[in-house]
């Protein structure tokens, strides 16, 4: 399975993803965003990091770099494109996920592990996990997942609603709501379910003795639901 | 020519930012404030010279880039 990671100005978490891809079986290439054409890919994974600073609105400015058409196109025809953080950023400026990531309703950056549910298993990247609640990180300052009363409506309709935040039992209520996300959104797919944007990292939680476990099994499973 | 734009935010989106200055404004004395709103605001030198192109171009800029029309309004300011 080939995978490619794209470098924007100001990514930091590439290298890690990098790292977690070839710990399970997925032969990496990282992209520069400058560069027109994508590798023959059968995934392609937007890292977390600060685009361009965040300036203007994050991930507005890497949502319009010159391999973005290419990952749109890619996304378009069926390609598995995923979005971690500002990652999730990019993939909504660029329109490939609906809604918008407004600033943390409390105004402060979150840096903790959470819990999220996963909503739907009809998709290659939840597809045979066994877990129903999975431990992930989050760090951001602009999570707080938004849509129009519309786009909820057809997110909901549609079942693309990927990962919601909620503690270890997978209850899902306001108090497990880090960043005032609507319906405590944590991760959203595109109509086709071949694009998903996710705020938590499971890039950061693939080795026991540095965090957790569930990053690992959701790797383990993503290139198994891939061959 | 410089045209400037106004953006805000529409007004079902939370403004925690607006929240928080509202909150010191009152601190500070300014108590018959209602609702404070955080917007941007873009000065944009361009080369046209025709005013009526220049503000086609810019709402242009305004819906490809300086706004995202799921949450912001933008207003486009008429040249002098």
């Amino acid at each position: 399975m080939k995978s490619s990671v794209i470098t924007f100005p100001g990514s930091n978490c590439d290298r890690d993803m990098d790292v977690a891809l070839k710990k399970f079986g997925f032969k990496n290439k990282m992209v520069w965003h400058a560069d027109a054409e994508l590798p023959k890919s059968d995934l392609v994974v937007l890292p977390g990091g600060f685009s361009y600073g965040d300036y203007l609105r994050c991930g507005s400015m890497a949502s319009k770099s010159k391999i973005m058409q290419s990952v749109i196109n890619f996304a378009n025809s069926g390609g598995m494109v995923m979005g971690i953080c500002n990652g999730f950023q990019i993939l909504v400026e660029s329109g490939l996920v609906p809604g918008v990531l407004l600033r943390n309703k409390y105004l402060e950056f979150i840096c903790k592990n959470v819990f999220v549910k996963i909503n739907d298993k009809q998709n290659k990247y939840f597809k045979n996990v066994n877990n129903e609640v999975l431990e992930f990180h989050i760090a951001h300052n602009e999570g707080n997942y938004f849509c129009t009363q519309d786009q909820l409506k057809e997110i909901e309709d549609n079942n693309q609603i990927a990962i919601n935040y909620c503690d270890e039992n997978g209850k899902i209520e306001d108090q497990f709501n880090p960043n005032g996300s609507i319906k405590n959104i944590a991760g959203i797919f595109n109509k086709e379910k071949n694009v998903l944007g996710m705020m938590p990292h499971p890039e950061r939680m693939i080795d026991t003795s540095l965090s957790g476990e569930d990053g690992s099994l959701f790797f383990k499973n993503l290139i198994n639901n891939l061959k | 020519m410089k045209i400037s734009v106004i953006i805000t935010l529409k007004k079902d989106v939370l403004d925690p930012q607006g929240k928080v200055i509202h909150q010191t404004l009152d601190g500070m004395g300014f108590n018959d404030v209602n609702e404070v709103r955080q917007g941007k605001y873009f000065e944009i030198d361009t080369k046209e010279t025709d005013n009526d192109k220049a503000k086609a171009k810019v709402e242009e800029m305004c819906k490809k880039l300086l706004a995202n029309l799921v949450i912001e309004n933008y207003k486009i300011i008429d040249p002098k």
